[in-house]
């Protein structure tokens, strides 16, 4: 009896906790605000989330500059600077990595972010601690863009 | 007994208890490329009537699970079955009042291959490419003028392939698709028999090699400097230029995230930039730019000076976009080369 309860408590649990995998390499999200209030909003919920915006590069304004036509394309690099400073000390091939980056462009009236899956950039995280980084971070990037996405 | 019994309902009722919301599912996955309302964007529209009233069901549901192999739309693997058909569902709510799916026959089109491929030269080649490759690049922003709906699709790709059916291909040839470039062949003057010529040869695109994402492992791009840490960062920013970049900007990896004050100082990002190859690769992929600027970060380590980047090969994979693979490579070689010239 407990055998089979056990083999049915697993059975929902596996299906259960399954159904929510997905297993995307790049995280994708539209917001259907414009981009200046879209920019607004992501850096406020990176904010919120404990990082901290280093740096916005502004694509659009040197593709301008050089004569080609563009809607807004800036990225928003953030990290959390104790972290940030920690990995790279110890882990220094992930410098070129860091801070990470979420990209960020108009179309039209509406507003496409991007960034990559830390989860699926598997030669990166080459022990057990790194791997449960990246899985965190994985979780936390999903959540702010979803959060942008919804607008909150 | 009652609690086994209960269990087995709760597992049995588990995906009516998480009904899916095809609206929601929609906006999550498939809006950012489609757009909210399905006028498409990074993506083709969804939203023609001419198109949702000429597809079968089957031929969406197969388009969400295998996806397009190397022309960005991936492959849904995660969506449950019940998720997939919400999603369906809810694209079949943009359909006209009144307006049904054309009801297709199921069997085969048999024709004449080596006429059709004649026939395909001469009609279609121009929009979907001399193999059926489809339209270069995507994305309105960058690729195309946004009064034109859509980039041609690749008929050769295995996930159109393994979609569409012989009498959707015929029918679409056809009737053509309102509101896209794509004509009415009869209109146009072929008969019947020659667009059955034109599915023969479309079906032979099957045999064709496919492609696959990269399978470069190296994550990093590295090499050891036997200069200082100073004269590495000149000897990157000349062989930078002498590539024809422009450097942007210089910063150290902690910028922006410590008072400068506090910043250490053992690492040095050089930011470089050819606005004209950023132009073009984000015609391919406005998404391309998740790595970009180009930056090769010097970093000193007890007294060893290293250059490092990102590796753009390896993280090519990343975007399921064939057409990336060639700016990839590229730019690894232009990596590769600055920091080669950099530590001569």
């Amino acid at each position: 009896m407990m055998r089979c309860r056990s083999l049915l408590l697993s059975l929902l649990l596996t299906f259960g906790l399954s159904a929510g995998v997905a297993a995307d390499e790049l995280f994708m999200v539209r917001s259907d605000h414009a981009f200046p209030e879209t920019m607004s909003t992501l850096q406020e919920v990176i904010t919120r989330h404990g990082y901290t915006v280093s740096r916005v590069q502004r694509v659009d304004i040197g593709l301008t500059d050089s004569g080609f036509k563009t809607d807004m394309y800036r990225l928003v690099f953030f990290a959390k600077p104790a972290e940030l400073r920690d990995l790279s000390q110890r882990y220094p091939h992930l410098i070129p990595y860091l801070p990470w980056p979420i990209t960020i462009f108009a179309e039209g009236e509406e507003t496409l972010l991007v960034t990559a899956n830390p989860a699926e950039l598997h030669a990166l995280a080459h022990n057990d601690e790194l791997k449960q980084l990246f899985q965190r971070w994985s979780v936390e990037y999903r959540a702010i863009l979803e959060e942008v996405r919804k607008g909150e | 007994m009652r609690f086994v019994s209960f269990l087995l309902l709760a597992l049995l009722a588990l995906p009516l208890a998480a009904a899916p919301r095809g609206a929601e599912l929609y906006a999550q996955n498939c809006a950012v490329c489609h757009g909210a309302d399905g006028r498409g964007g990074v993506g083709v529209p969804l939203a023609l009537p001419s198109f949702l009233s000429s597809v079968s069901d089957d031929y969406l549901i197969a388009t969400i699970r295998h996806g397009r192999p190397g022309r960005v739309m991936p492959a849904f693997s995660q969506l449950r079955d019940a998720e997939v058909r919400a999603i369906v569902a809810h694209l079949r709510s943009w359909m006209p009042a009144g307006s049904t799916v054309v009801n297709l026959a199921s069997g085969p089109v048999k024709g004449d291959a080596a006429r059709g491929k004649t026939l395909f030269a001469e009609r279609c080649a121009v929009c979907h490419g001399a193999h059926g490759e489809g339209g270069h690049g995507t994305g309105v922003t960058f690729s195309r003028p946004r009064d034109l709906p859509i980039i041609a699709p690749a008929l050769n790709n295995p996930g159109f392939l393994a979609s569409a059916s012989d009498q959707m291909i015929k029918t679409t040839l056809m009737n053509g698709r309102d509101g896209t470039p794509m004509v009415s062949f009869l209109k146009q003057g072929l008969q019947e028999r020659d667009i059955d010529d034109i599915v023969t040869y479309v079906r032979t695109f099957a045999k064709g090699p496919g492609w696959k994402p990269g399978n470069d492992d190296t994550p990093v791009l590295e090499m050891d400097s036997p200069y200082t840490f100073a004269e590495t960062v000149e000897a990157v920013k000349r062989a930078a230029v002498g590539k024809n970049f422009r450097i942007i900007r210089e910063q150290s990896l902690e910028n922006g995230l410590f008072a400068e004050t506090e910043e250490t100082k053992e690492t040095h990002i050089v930011y470089f930039c050819n606005f004209n190859f950023i132009n073009q690769a984000l015609a391919l992929d406005p998404r391309v730019g998740l790595f970009m600027p180009c930056r090769i970060t010097v970093v000193e380590r007890e007294g060893q000076v290293k250059m490092m980047s990102i590796n753009p090969k390896y993280l090519s994979r990343l975007f399921n976009n064939a057409e990336l693979d060639k700016p990839c490579e590229e730019m690894y070689q232009v990596y590769m080369g600055i920091m080669e010239e950099a530590s001569l």
